[in-house]
């Protein structure tokens, strides 16, 4: 059985700014779940407790294997991960910076190498792999970071706005890369977006959040018996 | 103006000929300022880190003294290890007093401020983002704090160049916990300032020169590493 993540009534506030207000879902089905709403309706915040970055004010973040509770510690972490906004580039060659999470997994050189190499040609950024990952351009950034999350295969993948500043070139890129992600991976992966273009081209599953709570669903592809069916 | 000349031309007959006073001299000096850079390293950057990483206590009022020892003046730390390391003070039982080792403490004791203080706001200017993405990718708190130094590299040695500055260019401290004993505890600047007084200003200019030329190369590591990483840090934008 794969991991899935049930959230239950989750508030947050930040000094007196309620930012979520009580949203559920289950996330059980493999595939792409489109989170949208309009700026500072919370979609970051929701992803970065879901990824167990924050931790909400109250409600529930469960993740389940096999019918069971899986413990939130490290194991769980780091089978899970979370492409930010803004990436967070270290100083370093693109190379080291998607070999980053293998490298404090311990893995070994060989491995570590045959992997980053497959990610990076995944994404298109092979040829760049010795070059500074700072010089990169937005859209490379963006791509690098989609390198260095699908690199450690997480079997729950957010992502923060992967298209946000991003020119019409990259942004399609990042798209087929999506596309291509779910059918390689069979996982379940959550992107926050406000384009709702973009969300119709690559998700299946579509959430929007308004006024701090999940109001309503729809389904972006042609699979309409999605519909509603993750909502608690 | 001819006695300036003249001490000049025997500075660099001095330089030339390396005279083995002077040469005892520079490896003397090299030797106290180096090993205290290495205490003030050792003992400075992990306070550096530890304040730029955690949230404790009393943290902002350490940080604002570190700051102000930055400015510390020698001669005071000088007087104030005197009084320790005098015969009728607390450690004059070790016999430090007059000896390169209580020149070492000294020189640490100026230095350990500014590598502490460069490496703990070095720290705190990384990027936020980059403390999160380490952790989005399963980074255990021990290796979130290993990145962060990694990503600080540049101001961390900036700051060990800039405590070099200054511990080869200190002079009041060493004097008073020294003594200025030839072949023993004489370095560079506590000769300067003798043979200025006693006007053997050839010795003294000797090793002015070389002074600065140390000053000079120690200003260009410091200038290349800056410069990189404002070049690398230019690229976040």
């Amino acid at each position: 059985m794969a991991l899935s993540l049930i959230i239950s009534n989750i508030k947050k506030s930040y000094k007196d700014k309620k930012v979520l207000d009580g949203c559920s879902f289950s996330f059980e089905q493999s595939g792409v779940y489109v989170l949208m709403g309009p700026n500072g309706s919370g979609k970051s915040t929701l992803l970065r407790i879901c990824a167990l970055l924050e931790s909400p004010d109250d409600g529930e973040i469960i993740y389940y294997e096999d019918g069971k509770v899986v413990e939130n510690n490290l194991n769980l972490r780091r089978r899970i991960t979370l492409l930010l906004p803004n990436i967070g580039i270290f100083n370093t060659t693109v190379f080291k910076n998607v070999a980053y999470g293998l490298k404090i997994r311990g893995m070994n050189k060989g491995e570590i190498k045959e992997r980053v190499e497959k990610a990076l040609d995944f994404v298109g950024l092979l040829h760049k792999k010795k070059q500074n990952a700072l010089s990169l351009s937005s859209g490379e950034a963006k791509r690098m970071g989609i390198a260095r999350a699908i690199v450690l295969e997480p079997e729950f993948l957010f992502l923060d706005e992967p298209t946000a500043s991003v020119d019409q070139e990259n942004t399609e890129i990042i798209e087929n890369i999506i596309t291509q992600l779910k059918q390689r991976l069979n996982s379940i992966i959550i992107m926050a977006t406000h384009d709702y273009q973009s969300a119709k081209r690559t998700g299946d599953i579509l959430l929007f959040l308004e006024k701090g709570k999940l109001t309503r669903t729809s389904v972006c592809s042609e699979s309409p018996f999605q519909l509603l069916q993750g909502m608690l | 103006m001819n006695s300036i000349l003249e001490s000049f031309k025997q500075a660099f007959y001095l330089i030339l000929h390396l005279d083995r006073e002077l040469l005892e001299i520079i490896l003397l000096s090299l030797k106290v300022s180096g090993t205290a850079l290495a205490i003030a390293t050792l003992t400075g950057f992990p306070a550096g880190a530890l304040l730029g990483l955690k949230n404790f206590f009393g943290r902002n009022a350490i940080i604002t003294l570190l700051n102000t020892f930055m400015g510390l003046p020698p001669v005071v730390v000088g007087l104030f290890l005197y009084l320790l390391l005098s015969r009728s003070g607390p450690l004059g039982f070790l016999s430090l007093l007059y000896t390169p080792s209580a020149m070492i403490i000294a020189q640490s004791i100026l230095a350990f401020p500014i590598v502490a203080a460069i490496t703990h706001s070095s720290i705190v200017k990384v990027n936020p983002t980059v403390k999160l993405a380490a952790k989005t990718l399963g980074a255990t708190p021990f290796q979130i704090a290993l990145t962060m130094i990694r990503e600080t590299r540049y101001g961390i040695m900036a700051g060990v160049c800039a405590a070099l500055g200054r511990v080869m260019a200190e002079v009041g401290a060493i004097l008073i916990v020294g003594g200025n004993i030839a072949g023993y505890t004489r370095v560079m600047t506590t000769t300067i300032a003798l043979e200025t007084d006693k006007g053997n200003f050839e010795l003294a200019m000797a090793l002015g020169i070389i002074l600065l030329c140390i000053s000079f190369i120690i200003n260009i590591i410091l200038f290349s590493i800056q410069k990189k990483g404002t070049k690398e840090s230019s690229q976040w934008l």
